[in-house]
């Protein structure tokens, strides 16, 4: 046996250098495009002479707000990725009628579909709202940091390991073809040899963990960390939408840890979970993926619930309308999330019995959804509502969630889904809610928190801007697939014979032409904002007379959030002090305890994305390597015992005379 | 759009005024609606099998039940928000109105009221449309007659084809179905490596296609005519050409296609069987005189090969206490399925570099595939593919070796 | 309709700063955040278990439990656990009353216990391939071995991890954040047992009694 071994392959695994796809033009404008703007940043960053600050304050920091910022920025990097995937989807079928074959052969579009959902549900939806959940609840709880600030740090950097990890699949190898759930048997090692499932696996596996910790992280956080008078029916709403998404994933992160780690060992050591044969059961896989998949679905959508109470609230200058019942219904539906999983494979053949229980499940989560669309509908009535950008998202968001809401629940009659099932009405229906509920939702929460993490609002005429272009885009893309899925159209589809379909589909591609320029805007809004941001300044630290404790602090604020511990007797705390005339203590300074920074988190999280790199490509020995070495790290790490230090009270002061004086100016 | 001048008791005004642009607003959305639609199939929406109509009725019941508190909320939504923007002085301000008893209940009952009407919607649909029930009606007015044997047939997705087998007619047809109108059918399904779903939108709903498990599907077709089959679950890279047609024909229209496909088609053996089973995509149609018997069964079984081990044999030798040393060795042999297309040398379904034995992201076409002249390489990857797209066994296991990494546990 | 409880401009204002007393960092959160990860934890197993009550049965015309499993083997590598866990109270025991060496020791005998525990489950493991039955030999085994290792790694991480707080308990003694760390030990080892009687029960117990 060991005369045959091949050094080769010792080494490097199952990699060669052709794995490297430098003849494919696709492959080739993207490699030089990245290059380009890899190379363009790191130029800047050598210019300003940044790269000690970015490893001193950005990179090592266990800021919850800088952690907050980091994904975000993450998030909407990853955004380009998975949005370029759509276009490229959306121009292939708009081409490829009859004997058009368009450019993306069978093989390619089915990976870009495949890294397209997956990157947009794990990559951008959920950073995004991991990032506006650390940045803006220690500051609305008037905590000084999350409970566990090295923790934070970590997931942050697995979740972007994870992320380098399905963009390196671009250049090197190819990404999975499973969809972006990797249903079996079609993701078995017998139907898709090769590394694009076990990129996907590892990218999830990595990222997974990053999630599951900050989860944790921010439950105690909520539970241990809450002002003094802060009872949790004074939580702000924000806070209570993100305790119940970390309790989500606390919940389900780890089924979908460990039905990934089933198909992995299927995949790597032979073992027969979800095989046709030797006993396996694919659908156990189907159910299992979907008791984490549907609690995801929340995960994502209860954060922007949050974001839109706390925006309607606030830019209508009116207490939230029925904030008890606001309270109950994400509790009803974080319950609920748990109860419906059946209803994305109805079509299994589970029977009447089974089929129509999660059916009405389904249905019944709409009440609690409709109570809180109600909700916001009444704190608009008698309010003062001012449209700055972020009160127009809520608008769009409310119209447009509606309509996905109903085709949801439309889904969720069984009879129904036989026919709509799989079909591009359901592709619209997700669409609908995930970009109507979730990404609008972020893009107003960023929009309404930027000013507190940098001390500038955004520019107005260019949130506007791709606020416009992102709802007529998404209504011109996703209105045409209701009607092909009426049609009969299936969803995945590379080529299409009937010419009459293609009308539709260059309408989508023109809805996805516009919502490149809603994401245009976004970027041009970002680079003018910066730009003017003398003009944009905010001294207040409290721009859009807001209601909740991150207000009454400076933007952006001090490392330490709170020179003085806030004492809450209203769920609108900050509201309430400005309402009775809260003295701002100028005096009596103490140091302040704070955590130190760490660089251990991220070379955790670099061993991790190169274990995972490893294992995809067979390289045992690096695999084995960095495994050992992740362990050595972390346990030098917990020989640390140095890990606080204190913000001395002269340097508190000197911060705080600073607010001072900017609160005179302003 | 107008509305009467603000006065200072907003809320009654604004019920009567939503009161009739509720009742108004449908009816302008109507015209580009119907405008826009009118030009397309929408077939979904207009079925010729009972169960699909059945299907569409629901859609449309669940749709206009829900319309009763979507519009409404839409309509006050932007309602409200253009009555209370700031600029609006005559609007009454009251940031401390936060509850109201009456409304809270109001807001948790209206959609409570619905969903309790389409949950008994649903659990009655649901149980009539149970795809494992036999019908009872042909269409709205008339019952099964009685004496009308269902027509049964056994769908197997392949890669990438459909293969369906008539029992009571002994033969066998690649990516065509017929069946005559108003006679009940019965549809028996399963795959053979990857989950597929049978889907024709013009009969009825889709039901999976599972490999080792079999799914039933009752239906009937009204109305004559060829209508679109196909998978609708993505399963590999032929799955854009993995369609079928379907023909409603007369009594009489099904007997002669029957005898059609008698006359024209060859004998579905073993070895035939073994030879369609390699991938291929956009076949089309063909037809069988007979087929091996058992073939469904074997098909279900895992065990189209006399020397594989039927699933319902393992079942059995489970159930009486499994089996052990040489006899549990023996088996194990018997029952390997999965890696069989990869022992003969055919490309995995879902293969991607480096087991797919071309570039990454490269233009060559999988194996199976049909060339795609525009896309920049005519080769697809079988060495004598490109002339005789139509033949699946023109796939040459020549590239046996490089493909598809077996299971590290052989 | 009702008004809020906001209190009109300029009435009296309370107190809105803790001006007093330096801020509130809550020595629960660690004991509370290590509590939610048990519960992860505990649904990867529920998981595993899901998986082992579905897939339990298909022997793939393969050997069963009753042509597998040892039952007084399995015994004494139950006792093995058990004792460990009742050692590991011992231990705690003295930590809270400040013994250094008691606590060492108790914790070491604990670790052996543990390390016979692994010792056994891999013995078992190189049997049971001996006998023509290594995971990927039916769907049954699949489930069996991931559950049962899955276990296994967990005992052997906390063995690793009992090693490591005897050497920091020898460089910085019984200090607040060992002792918090022993806590979290304590946490995780009784969780690995209760884990183990689940597995004894429904695997092995189950699996011959049935």
């Amino acid at each position: 046996m060991f005369a045959n071994l091949d050094l080769q392959q010792l080494i490097l695994g199952r990699f060669t250098i052709e794995q490297i796809p430098y003849h494919e033009p696709i492959l080739q404008a993207t490699f030089a495009g990245v290059a380009v703007v890899g190379l363009a940043v790191l130029g800047v960053i050598t210019y300003f002479r940044f790269w000690g600050p970015m490893w001193r304050d950005w990179i090592t920091s266990i800021d919850h707000k800088k952690i907050g910022i980091m994904y975000c920025i993450f998030a909407l990097v990853m955004l380009l990725r998975g949005f370029a995937d759509a276009i490229l989807m959306r121009s292939q079928q708009a081409i490829a009628f009859g004997s058009e074959q368009g450019f993306l052969p069978p093989h390619h579009y089915d990976q870009i579909f495949t890294a397209h959902g997956m990157i947009m549900i794990f990559f951008v939806a959920m950073p995004f709202v991991t990032g506006l959940m650390n940045f803006a609840v220690p500051l609305q709880i008037g905590a000084r940091d999350v409970a566990f600030p090295f923790l934070n740090n970590f997931s942050f950097w697995m979740t972007v390991a994870g992320g380098i990890l399905v963009m390196v699949s671009l250049f090197v190898g190819e990404f999975s073809r499973a969809t972006w759930l990797a249903y079996p048997p079609l993701s078995e090692a017998s139907m898709s040899p090769g590394v694009g499932v076990d990129y996907y696996i590892w990218a999830l596996q990595i990222a997974g963990i990053g999630t599951l910790l900050s989860g944790i992280n921010l439950i105690a956080t909520i539970v241990k960390m809450r002002a003094p008078g802060m009872t949790m029916m004074k939580l702000p709403i924000f806070v209570w939408s993100s305790l119940c998404t970390n309790i989500l994933i606390v919940a389900a992160f780890p089924i979908l840890t460990a039905v990934l780690a089933m198909l992995s060992l299927d995949r790597y050591v032979g073992t027969h979970f979800f095989t046709n044969d030797l006993g396996g059961n694919a659908m156990l896989y189907f159910n299992l993926i979907w008791i984490w998949g549907h609690p995801e679905v929340y995960i994502l959508i209860l954060p922007a619930f949050g974001v839109f109470s706390e925006i309607t609230s606030t830019f209508c200058g009116k207490r939230l309308f029925g904030y008890t019942s606001m309270v109950y219904a994400l509790v009803v539906i974080t319950i609920l999330a748990y109860l419906v999983w059946l209803h994305h494979f109805f079509t299994m053949g589970s029977g009447a019995d089974v089929n129509s229980f999660f059916g009405i499940t389904t249905m019944i989560i709409s009440i609690p959804t409709g109570a809180k669309i109600f909700n916001w509908m009444f704190t608009m009535y008698r309010g003062r509502i001012r449209f700055e950008v972020p009160m127009l998202w809520v608008v769009a968001f409310i119209v447009t969630f509606v309509i996905g809401g109903m085709t949801g629940v439309l889904l969720a009659v069984p009879p129904a889904d036989f026919v709509l099932h799989n079909s591009l009405f359901l592709i619209a229906h997700f669409h609908n809610v995930i970009i109507g509920g979730v990404l609008f939702g972020m893009f107003a929460g960023v929009t309404f928190w930027f000013p507190k993490a940098f001390g500038f609002k955004l520019d107005e005429f260019w949130g506007k801007m791709a606020l416009v272009f992102w709802v007529s885009g998404f209504y011109v893309a996703f209105m045409p697939l209701y009607v092909l899925g009426l049609m009969g159209v299936t969803r995945r589809m590379q080529h299409f014979d009937d010419p009459s379909l293609q009308i539709w589909f260059v309408i989508a591609a023109c809805g996805a032409a516009l919502i490149a320029c809603g994401i245009a805007s976004q970027i041009i809004m970002f680079v003018v904002s910066i730009r003017n941001r003398e003009k944009l300044r905010d001294l207040t630290g409290d721009p859009w007379g807001g209601r909740t404790l991150e207000w009454s602090t400076s933007s952006p604020p001090p490392d330490y959030n709170f020179a003085f511990t806030p004492v809450v007797h209203d769920s609108d705390a900050w509201w309430d002090m400005k309402n009775r005339g809260f003295d701002r203590p100028l005096k009596g300074y103490r140091p302040i305890h704070m955590p130190k920074n760490t660089a251990t988190g991220a070379i955790l999280a670099a061993l991790n994305f190169t274990f995972g790199l490893a294992m995809v490509w067979y390289v045992w020995w690096l695999a084995a390597l960095s495994f050992v070495a992740i362990f050595v790290v972390a346990i030098a790490h917990t020989f640390n015992y140095n890990r606080d230090y204190y913000i001395p009270a002269d340097t508190v002061s000197r911060t705080e005379g600073q607010r001072t004086r900017e609160l005179e100016m302003a | 759009m107008t509305t009467s001048t603000p006065r200072p008791d907003r809320t009654a005004a604004a019920k009567r005024w939503g009161g009739r642009a509720r009742r108004v607003l449908p009816l302008l959305a109507l015209p580009p609606m119907l405008a826009l639609l009118g030009g397309c199939n929408l077939v979904v929406m207009h079925p010729a099998g009972y169960v699909a109509e059945q299907q569409r009725n629901l859609v449309l019941a669940a749709t206009g039940l829900m319309l009763l508190i979507i519009i409404p909320v839409i309509f006050f939504t932007l309602f409200f928000a253009w009555r209370y923007r700031a600029s609006n002085a005559d609007a009454i301000y009251d940031p401390d109105w936060h509850h109201s008893t009456q409304l809270e209940v109001l807001i948790w009952t209206a959609p409570l009221m619905i969903i309790i009407a389409l949950g008994a919607l649903t659990w009655i649909g649901t149980h009539t449309l149970d795809p494992f029930r036999p019908l009872s009606k042909i269409d709205p007015k008339r019952d099964v007659p009685a004496g009308v044997q269902p027509l049964q047939v056994e769908a197997v997705a392949m890669d990438w084809k459909w293969l369906f087998l008539y029992p009571q007619y002994g033969i066998a047809t690649v990516n065509e179905l017929a069946a005559p109108v108003d006679r009940p059918i019965q549809f028996k399904i399963t795959a053979t490596d990857v989950m597929n779903t049978f889907y024709v939108p013009t009969l009825a709903g889709m039901v999976y296609a599972m490999p080792g498990m079999q799914t039933q599907l009752h239906a009937v077709i009204n109305r004559e005519g060829a209508y679109e089959g196909r998978s609708a679950h993505y399963s590999g890279a032929g799955f854009s050409n993995m369609f079928f047609k379907f023909h409603g024909l007369t009594n009489d229209g099904f007997d002669q296609w029957v005898a059609k496909t008698k006359a024209q088609g060859g004998d579905l053996s073993q070895e035939a069987y073994l030879e369609l089973e390699k991938p291929s995509e956009a076949e089309p149609a063909r037809y069988y005189k007979s087929y091996m018997t058992g073939l469904f069964d074997r098909i279900i079984g895992m065990c189209p090969r006399p020397e594989q081990m039927c699933v319902g044999e393992m079942m059995r030798i489970d159930a009486q206490g499994g089996a052990s040393g040489e006899e549990a060795a023996a088996n194990y042999g018997r029952l390997q399925y999965d890696n069989r297309m990869a022992d003969r040398g055919n490309e995995a379904p879902g293969a991607t570099s480096p087991a797919s034995g071309t570039g990454p992201h490269g233009q060559t076409q999988p194996q199976g595939m049909r060339p795609r002249p525009d896309m920049g390489n005519p080769e697809s990857r079988g060495p004598e593919t490109g002339q005789d797209m139509k033949a699946p066994d023109s796939q040459g296991q020549s590239e046996g070796g490089q493909i598809a990494p077996k299971q590290l546990n052989q | 309709m009702m008004h809020a409880e906001t209190a009109p401009p300029g009435a009296a204002a309370p107190v809105f700063y803790q001006t007093d007393e330096e801020g509130h960092h809550s020595e629960g959160s660690t004991m509370l955040g290590f509590w939610l990860y048990l519960m992860s934890d505990c649904l990867i197993f529920a998981t595993l278990f899901a998986t082992y009550g579905v897939l339990g049965r298909s022997y793939a015309a393969g050997p069963t439990p009753k042509d597998l499993f040892d039952l007084s083997g399995i015994a004494v590598n139950t006792a093995m656990l058990l004792f460990s866990s009742i050692t590991y109270g011992f231990a705690m025991l003295e930590m809270d009353r400040d013994r250094i060496k008691q606590t060492q020791i108790w914790l070491a005998v604990t670790g052996l216990f543990g390390v016979a525990f692994v010792f056994l489950e891999i013995r078992e493991f190189v049997h049971l391939f001996h006998e023509g039955a290594p995971p990927w030999r039916s769907a049954f085994l699949s489930s069996f071995y991931t559950l049962v290792a899955t276990h296994g790694l967990h005992v052997s991480v906390g063995i690793l991890w009992l090693v490591i707080l005897l050497v920091q308990l020898r460089k910085h003694g019984l200090i607040v954040e060992n002792k918090r760390r022993l806590m979290c030990l304590s946490m995780f080892w009784h969780f690995l047992d209760l884990i183990w009687i689940g597995v004894f029960t429904v695997v092995y117990l189950m699996g011959v009694l049935e």
